[in-house]
């Protein structure tokens, strides 16, 4: 029974009853005009015939007067046909003609009427009624002439045609709804698919998707785009499922580290020199907490997409000689030559703080990653291993690159290292919060480009990529 | 030095008034931002410390304010947010200086201190003086006992810094914000490495060191006692 109501209720039933009501009334509307115009166009038929009759006759009577006359309606009377006449004289008396009688229709007026007549039916043994239209015309002489004509035959065929009319409009209304029922119906099974697999995947199954039949049409190209959102969807959740996984890890770890710390602290004998031992160190530990706090804080707030104001017009050239000159000292105390090559003259409209800080990050990485505990630092220049930060215009971007001889990252952990929190098993005994790179990553999103990692054979090519539009 | 206080969190409040009397300072506290104002108008303060959301008046509404009134008092604005455009917007309003919470304590000292203590730019001074050590603002020239050292562009910058704030705890971050204008935070310590090169150019062929690490804290240089 809900079924039913649910099918009654469905918005393509619904849509179907709405078509099938206005096609029934436009229907209607065509064949009522149409028996409208059919029976204006017998009427006139049958008026005109009636009149040249008439002016006909009129002429018999002014040419041979009232026997001419008799004899010319005695003589049509009988040949077969749908004509009548009837002269009848001054008192009633028939003449002339097939007619009995003077029709009550007819009688004492000069208009044209519809009459009813007895006729005598061969096949019955006796007499029908029969339809018929006529006009009474009075003669000179006190005579009266009526001429008129069957229309029974007329009659009976338009009431055929209405009929048929209504018929057919009655089955194709059967018809439509039938049909409107079973459109429904597979349209409403289908919906009720797609309903069912939300349900499921509302009450928790994500991997659940929508089934498709395959058809390509309109709900099967809906499904598959509903799938892909789903997969998206799923996507998104695993990655934040991996994300929470992370932050449990790398922010449990120090935390942990600091509780122990304190804990170690206070447990110690010494009393007051390791007491103080302790805290400073839980310090230092709580200060890493709030750095890897702060650039999560930080990614959050570039994925929100909202630091436009602070943008203003930069040379490129300034960013990487600046974080340069700021590393260079760095790179030496671990062993390496940090060389740099920027192209001159060129602008971008960027964030100087975050784009300093995004390329601070790459040479930060190069460091810690080119750092080789088992190969001795000498201070021989030309035998340290190379760290290039180079910043040339490729096309309307700018690319700031940033090679080292490291280990690198393998081809397929490219795309992962560039997420947030991630890092590659071989790092994770490096101090850092595994933010680095994608804040590079959100860095170059919210300036409309991009980083991508290459192999710099042996080593590892970052390449933070900015767009150079809005410079004029 | 008299520190005036405009924070509506009574605990956080109330540690920095303990933190800041051990420290040898006054202080006092607003708890809104109305309070704050009217306290800060009576010019009794050599520091204000606001915070950007008190009840009743916006914290940069307060700074704003006395600004207009003409009051010079340093400002330093402490803030959870951080938002990248924030900062801007703080100094923007007429702060001195912007700390985002959550800040280490030793911090927030060093940054009022040098906020108390700075002169007005009239009053700057060419030559900074520490101990042997000279620094000559026009000529880019620096001395110890005589000896000229020769130091690179942001060597000097740094050392200037240093000595503009001599017998004053700086930290890491104040250096990387006044001296390279960055206010991020390097994943490795830059700043030590950049002092100890210093270092070795100031202080390795002397007896007595300048140039003095402050644990938990940053740098500072002075003619110290030890």
């Amino acid at each position: 029974m809900t079924a039913l109501i649910r099918l009654l209720s469905s918005t393509p039933f619904r849509l179907t009853l709405a078509y099938m009501g206005a096609f029934v009334v436009a229907a209607a509307l065509i064949v009522g005009f149409i028996a409208w115009r059919a029976n204006d166009l017998l009427t006139n038929k049958v008026v005109e015939t009636l009149e040249a009759e008439v002016t006909g006759l009129r002429e018999q009577f002014q040419a041979g007067g009232a026997e001419r006359l008799a004899a010319v309606v005695a003589q049509r009377a009988g040949e077969p046909g749908s004509g009548l006449y009837l002269l009848v004289d001054a008192t009633g008396r028939k003449v002339a003609g097939n007619l009995d009688r003077v029709p009550p229709e007819l009688a004492g007026t000069d208009r044209g009427s519809v009459f009813n007549y007895a006729r005598t039916a061969p096949a019955r043994r006796g007499t029908v009624s029969r339809l018929a239209v006529g006009v009474p015309l009075p003669v000179p002489g006190g005579l009266m002439l009526i001429v008129g004509r069957d229309i029974e035959d007329l009659h009976r065929f338009a009431g055929t045609m209405g009929q048929l009319g209504l018929w057919s409009i009655a089955l194709l209304s059967i018809l439509g709804i039938g049909a409107g029922l079973a459109v429904s119906r597979s349209v409403l099974r289908r919906i009720e698919t797609i309903t069912d697999a939300s349900r499921t995947i509302m009450s928790g199954d994500l991997s659940k998707r929508i089934p498709l039949d395959g058809s390509g049409d309109e709900l099967d190209r809906l499904s598959e785009s509903l799938n892909g959102m789903l997969a998206r969807i799923e996507e998104l959740i695993v990655a934040l499922r991996e994300v929470s996984d992370n932050i449990a890890h790398d922010l449990k770890t120090p935390l942990n580290r600091l509780r122990n710390r304190a804990e170690a602290a206070l447990a110690h004998p010494d009393g007051a020199a390791s007491h103080r031992d302790g805290l400073v160190k839980t310090i230092e530990e709580a200060d890493e907490l709030i750095k890897t706090f702060n650039s999560l804080l930080l990614i959050a707030r570039l994925e929100g997409g909202a630091v436009a104001e602070s943008m203003g017009p930069v040379d490129p050239a300034s960013i990487v000689g600046d974080i340069a000159e700021l590393y260079e000292p760095v790179a030496e105390e671990a062993g390496l030559a940090l060389e740099t090559s920027a192209a001159k003259g060129l602008g971008l409209v960027v964030n100087r703080e975050l784009v300093s800080q995004a390329v601070a990050n790459l040479v930060d990485n190069a460091i810690k990653y080119s750092i080789d505990d088992n190969r001795p630092r000498s201070a021989d220049g030309a035998a340290r291993p190379k760290i290039i930060l180079s910043m040339a215009r490729v096309g309307d971007s700018i690319e700031i690159a940033v090679a080292d001889h490291g280990p690198g990252v393998a081809p397929q952990d490219r795309e992962r290292a560039l997420q947030r929190f991630v890092r590659l098993e071989k790092s994770r005994s490096l101090p850092g919060s595994g933010l680095g790179l994608s804040l590079v990553a959100a860095v170059a999103r919210l300036h409309g480009g991009s980083v991508r990692l290459e192999d710099n054979a042996p080593g590892l090519r970052a390449v933070l990529t900015l767009p150079t539009r809005a410079i004029g | 030095m008299r520190v005036l206080v405009i924070e509506d969190d009574r605990e956080t409040a109330q540690f920095l008034q303990r933190s800041l009397r051990e420290s040898g300072h006054a202080a006092d506290i607003a708890g809104d931002g109305e309070n704050g104002l009217a306290m800060a108008r009576e010019g009794r303060y050599d520091v204000l410390i606001v915070d950007r959301m008190l009840p009743r008046r916006d914290g940069l509404s307060v700074v704003q304010t006395l600004r207009a009134e003409g009051a010079r008092t340093p400002v330093l604005i402490l803030s959870a947010l951080g938002e990248v455009d924030d900062r801007v917007k703080g100094l923007r309003a007429g702060g001195d200086d912007y700390l985002t919470k959550p800040y280490a304590y030793t911090e927030l000292l060093a940054r009022i201190e040098a906020l108390a203590r700075r002169p007005a730019p009239e009053e700057q001074a060419t030559r900074y003086i520490v101990g042997e050590l000279a620094l000559d603002r026009l000529s880019h020239k620096v001395t110890r006992a005589g000896e000229s050292i020769p130091l690179q562009p942001r060597e000097f910058r740094l050392l200037e810094y240093l000595m503009k704030h001599a017998g004053q705890v700086v930290t890491r971050t104040m250096l990387l914000e006044n001296v390279w204008d960055y206010h991020f935070d390097p994943q490795t310590n830059v700043i030590d490495v950049h002092i100890s090169r210093l270092r070795s150019k100031i202080d390795k062929n002397f007896a007595k060191p300048l140039l003095q690490t402050v644990r938990g804290a940053g740098y500072m240089i002075r003619d110290g006692a030890d």
